[in-house]
């Protein structure tokens, strides 16, 4: 077979290889070192360059922060911003301790000033000044890795450009010479991508840090321009600056490489699971729940997270239309007792305006709370709010990569959409549907004058044989149940 | 053996009791010159930064100044207290406000306007 010749030929010449490939370090920065494919390179220097407010300072000092704590390796910082004590301050406030790294000698900091007006010049110089006390710095903890925020400063501190270019082309040299990783942060430029051009000196690795409001809705964006001898993700991923730092969401469309799962997981509902071929949905598949107003989505859809939680396993709902106690509530009353699976830990409600954030930002909360909680099921109610926080393309885009990521992991997942009128086929909102594999639509039709009745329509389900029939259900405090033909 | 001995004039002033009077007192009294000057090892961009300093103190503040010459390669961390990062750096710690010159200080003219000297003039 062909296809393992490859394999095999890989697997011999690869020792031989691994010795001449580009050695990285690990950012420790969450999503970062997958962005990268395995972090910066090793006693090389990376260019982080972004307009102001992005994010640049932090991403260099939690690579030296992370460096420190997760892989011994002591860290420099020179910085020419902000003084020891305003960075002390900003990432306390990220829940790192950088006293005790310093007293531990795992950090230097020196804050770097230079005050133009106090200054003047005559006559040659050098940045030795400057070399001694990062030699200094160096030395003092041992460092391996090194950040200079921001060196272009010295542009602007002094008069003589052509210095300041020869010292720095001298700095990087030595920086090599001295085997740590550093990285550069620089001020994104007009025409080229920093303002002084330092990407001609700094050509190994370089990343732009974007930081963009649409319709008042602010979204940070991580790019990898340049990485020399290396395979990078080439996209804008979407990054998060929270308590915890920074964290790059490394989803992207990832192609369809996931292997698809034969194992049913029920609906929660009986009588569904009966139309699904007697079984229910398959694990890892994406559900669509569509529905006019008032139609019953949230309670199929907290059905669903109470049958997960039932077998034991986690389920994460995030809501973005109702607080976690009015979804506890209401649930409560169709006969959904979710609150003892929060209790038990098994169940996690995320509940946000879909304004707080742009879509971006959505999508990397997504991405957080499922890393960390684990769930083998999500809820998403309903994805038709995320619409106002963007045009339908992007939340096409968006939930493209996220259905990917989730397929990947093997969860389960249930969308609920809201549609409008009565044109249910036709106005799947984002016209997502070819994004799932299972796609129940409800309504409800008026029977005259006393009664309405609910609706449910399996339209599809790939991979299995289902009952397309139309039926009607009622909610009641037991909960869901369908009956047979209408 | 500190390398960054003090190098002072022949008559450095010494009846000044607090140095911050000398700076209230200007417009009477002859002020206190305190230079340092930041290099790193004995190049010749050093020494010649370290004879042009010499050559114009005697000439504009004879009598009342001294130099401390401080080399970086001896003593790194000293580079931190006067913020250095360019060799050479002549600092003015007092009179204050403290003022920095870098470079070789071959521009005599500028180096007077740096230290001061020059619009005033001088108090000779």
């Amino acid at each position: 077979m062909p296809a393992r010749a490859v394999q095999k030929k890989k697997k011999t010449t690869s020792p031989g290889l691994s010795s001449l490939v580009l050695e990285k370090v690990p950012t420790g920065i969450r999503g970062l070192d997958q962005v990268t494919h395995g972090g910066f390179p090793k006693g090389r220097t990376a260019l982080v360059c972004g307009g102001p407010g992005t994010g640049k300072t932090l991403l260099g000092l939690e690579f030296l922060v992370r460096g420190a704590l997760l892989y011994n390796e002591p860290g420099v910082c020179i910085a020419m911003e902000e003084t020891a004590q305003e960075l002390v301050t900003n990432m306390a406030s990220l829940g790192y301790d950088l006293p005790q790294l310093i007293r531990q000698k795992k950090l230097a900091i020196d804050y770097v000033h230079i005050e133009r007006k106090q200054i003047e010049e005559t006559g040659e110089y050098d940045l030795e000044g400057l070399f001694i006390r990062l030699r200094g710095a160096i030395d003092q903890v041992k460092a391996k890795r090194v950040l200079l925020d921001t060196i272009e400063l010295l542009f602007l501190g002094l008069k003589n450009d052509g210095i300041v270019r020869a010292e720095l082309r001298r700095l990087f040299h030595w920086l090599k010479d001295a085997g740590v990783t550093a990285v550069v942060t620089a001020e994104m430029g007009e025409r080229t991508l920093t303002r002084y051009g330092l990407e001609e000196y700094v050509a190994d690795c370089v990343l732009v840090l974007d930081h963009r409001v649409n319709e008042q809705i602010s979204t940070r964006r991580l790019r990898v321009v340049k990485y020399r001898g290396s395979s990078h993700g080439t996209n804008e991923y979407p990054f998060l600056l929270d308590d915890q730092g920074i964290s790059v969401v490394p989803i992207t469309s990832l192609g369809l490489t996931h292997t698809a799962s034969t194992e049913r997981i029920s609906s929660g509902v009986p009588t569904l699971d009966a139309m699904l071929g007697k079984k229910g949905f398959f694990r890892g598949s994406s559900v669509l729940i569509t529905g006019t107003a008032g139609t019953g989505k949230s309670s199929f859809a907290a059905a669903f997270a109470g049958a997960a939680c039932a077998r034991g396993e986690r389920a994460l709902y995030f809501a973005y239309e109702e607080s976690p106690s009015q979804i506890l509530r209401n649930m409560g009353s169709v006969g959904q007792d979710l609150e003892k699976w929060i209790n038990r830990g098994l169940l996690r409600i995320h509940a946000t305006r879909p304004t707080a954030a742009g879509l971006e930002s959505h999508l990397a909360t997504v991405y957080n709370e499922i890393q960390e909680f684990k769930p083998t099921v999500v809820v998403i109610d309903p994805i038709t709010n995320l619409v106002a926080v963007g045009d339908l393309y992007a939340v096409k885009a968006m939930l493209t990569r996220l259905i990917d990521f989730l397929k990947l992991k093997h969860i389960t997942a249930m969308f609920t959409n809201l549609v409008f009128g009565s044109g249910i086929m036709e106005e799947t909102a984002v016209g997502i549907s070819s994004l799932m594999d299972t796609w129940i639509v409800l309504g409800d039709v008026d029977q005259g004058e006393a009664e309405r009745m609910r609706t449910l329509n399996l339209l599809k389900s790939r991979g299995m044989s289902h009952d397309t029939r139309m039926h009607r259900f009622i909610l009641s405090n037991k909960g869901i149940e369908i009956h047979g033909n209408k | 053996m500190a390398t960054s001995k003090p190098i002072r004039s022949r008559k450095t002033v010494k009846d000044d009791p607090q140095p911050g009077n000398s700076l209230k007192a200007r417009p009477f009294k002859r002020p206190v010159w305190e230079l340092r000057l930041y290099v790193a090892g004995m190049t010749p961009t050093s020494i010649r930064a370290f004879e042009n300093l010499k050559r114009l103190c005697e000439e504009h503040m004879h009598g009342a100044y001294k130099i401390q010459v401080v080399d970086l390669l001896e003593r790194p961390m000293l580079a931190r207290g006067d913020q250095i990062i360019a060799v050479p750096t002549l600092v003015r710690r007092l009179p204050t406000p403290v003022k920095k010159i870098i470079g070789d200080l071959s521009n005599t003219e500028r180096v007077l306007v740096g230290l001061d000297l020059r619009p005033a003039g001088g108090w000779r």
